[in-house]
């Protein structure tokens, strides 16, 4: 199967996400610069981390408007698997994708460090292969990745289940203390209504290998390689 | 003309670098300041015929690309 991954300006997880597919999974990748206007047959779309246009004026808020982007739209609303990360789930936020919005992490602080994010939900593309509750190991990288929702968006969210991740402990725990950047009720990553776009703040694409420290962010991408061939849409790896 | 907008983040929602700042003017002994909150400027040149016509443009804009409505509102002044 094909892996897309956006390029913008500025994104700079790019390659992570084109390493984690093609040396570690084996599988098909391509870029897709931001200007073009078809997925070119992708199968699965990443939008990466970076700094798309230099998060000028808001993160992702230029993004949006890049000439890809309906082709994005259009591949996600057809029940296409769109993952965002980092900056990614920040476009999906600004593109209306995904619903809330980030604020600065509410210590101020850029968090380059590992974390651990509980799976909360299977039955997205993306953690269909993982454990209910399984705390996984992930880099986080970023300044502004305290999500916010109006209270009644985060709590159709969580009626919804869509809070896909979230910050917790080494042990799983979902704690104040583990939460790195204040995001309402440690939300680390949400799924839209039909559950195949899914943003997340952590790294999963650098936590491929346990040479970098951790391989849990495996999971997410063997689960996509595995729900697309159990739909027929490619062949079973 | 020449529009004004000023977009800040709704009351509802915390401002980590408004609180940084107040917290900051406190230190200095400002103790006559009271709650800060910081947002953006933004001065747009605009092709308009009047000053209502400005205020639409300037406000569609804002509405599609100045603010993000789930976290911040807005104020045009034209002049």
């Amino acid at each position: 199967m094909k892996f897309g991954v956006v390029v913008f300006p500025g994104s700079n997880c790019d390659h992570d996400a084109y390493h984690a597919a093609t040396d570690v999974l084996g599988q098909d990748a391509a870029f897709i610069w931001h200007k073009d206007t078809s997925l070119n047959g992708a199968d699965v779309v990443v939008l990466p981390g970076g700094f798309a246009h230099g998060d000028y004026l808001r993160t992702g808020a230029i993004a949006r408007f890049s000439p890809i982007m309906p082709a994005i739209l259009d591949f996600a609303r057809g029940g296409g698997p769109v993952i965002g990360i980092c900056n990614g789930f920040q476009v999906l936020l600004e593109a209306g994708l995904l619903p809330g919005a980030m604020l600065r992490n509410r210590d101020l602080k850029f968090h380059c460090e590992q974390v651990f994010v509980r799976v909360e939900q299977l039955d997205t593309p993306f953690t269909a292969r993982a454990t209910m509750g399984q705390p996984l190991k992930l880099p986080v990288a970023h300044g502004e990745g305290n999500y916010y929702a109006a209270p009644e968006v985060v709590r159709e969210l969580e009626a919804s289940r869509r809070v896909v991740f979230r910050y917790c402990d080494a042990r799983g725990e979902v704690t104040d203390a583990a939460n790195p950047n204040g995001a309402v009720n440690n939300i680390a990553g949400i799924c839209n209504e039909a559950r195949n776009v899914v943003g997340l703040m952590p790294h999963p694409e650098r936590a491929c290998e346990a040479a970098l420290g951790s391989a849990d962010g495996l999971v997410l991408f063997t689960s996509v390689v595995s729900a697309l061939a159990h739909d027929g849409a490619v062949p079973t790896v | 003309m020449k529009a004004r907008v000023f977009v800040t983040l709704k009351p509802s929602v915390f401002d980590p670098q408004g609180k940084t700042i107040a917290d900051a003017l406190h230190s200095l002994g400002y103790q006559g300041v009271g709650d800060v909150r910081q947002g953006k400027y933004f001065e747009l040149e605009l092709a308009a015929g009047s000053a209502e016509q400005a205020r639409t443009l300037a406000s569609e804009v804002a509405d599609k690309v100045l603010a993000n409505p789930v976290i911040e509102s807005y104020r045009i002044e034209i002049d």
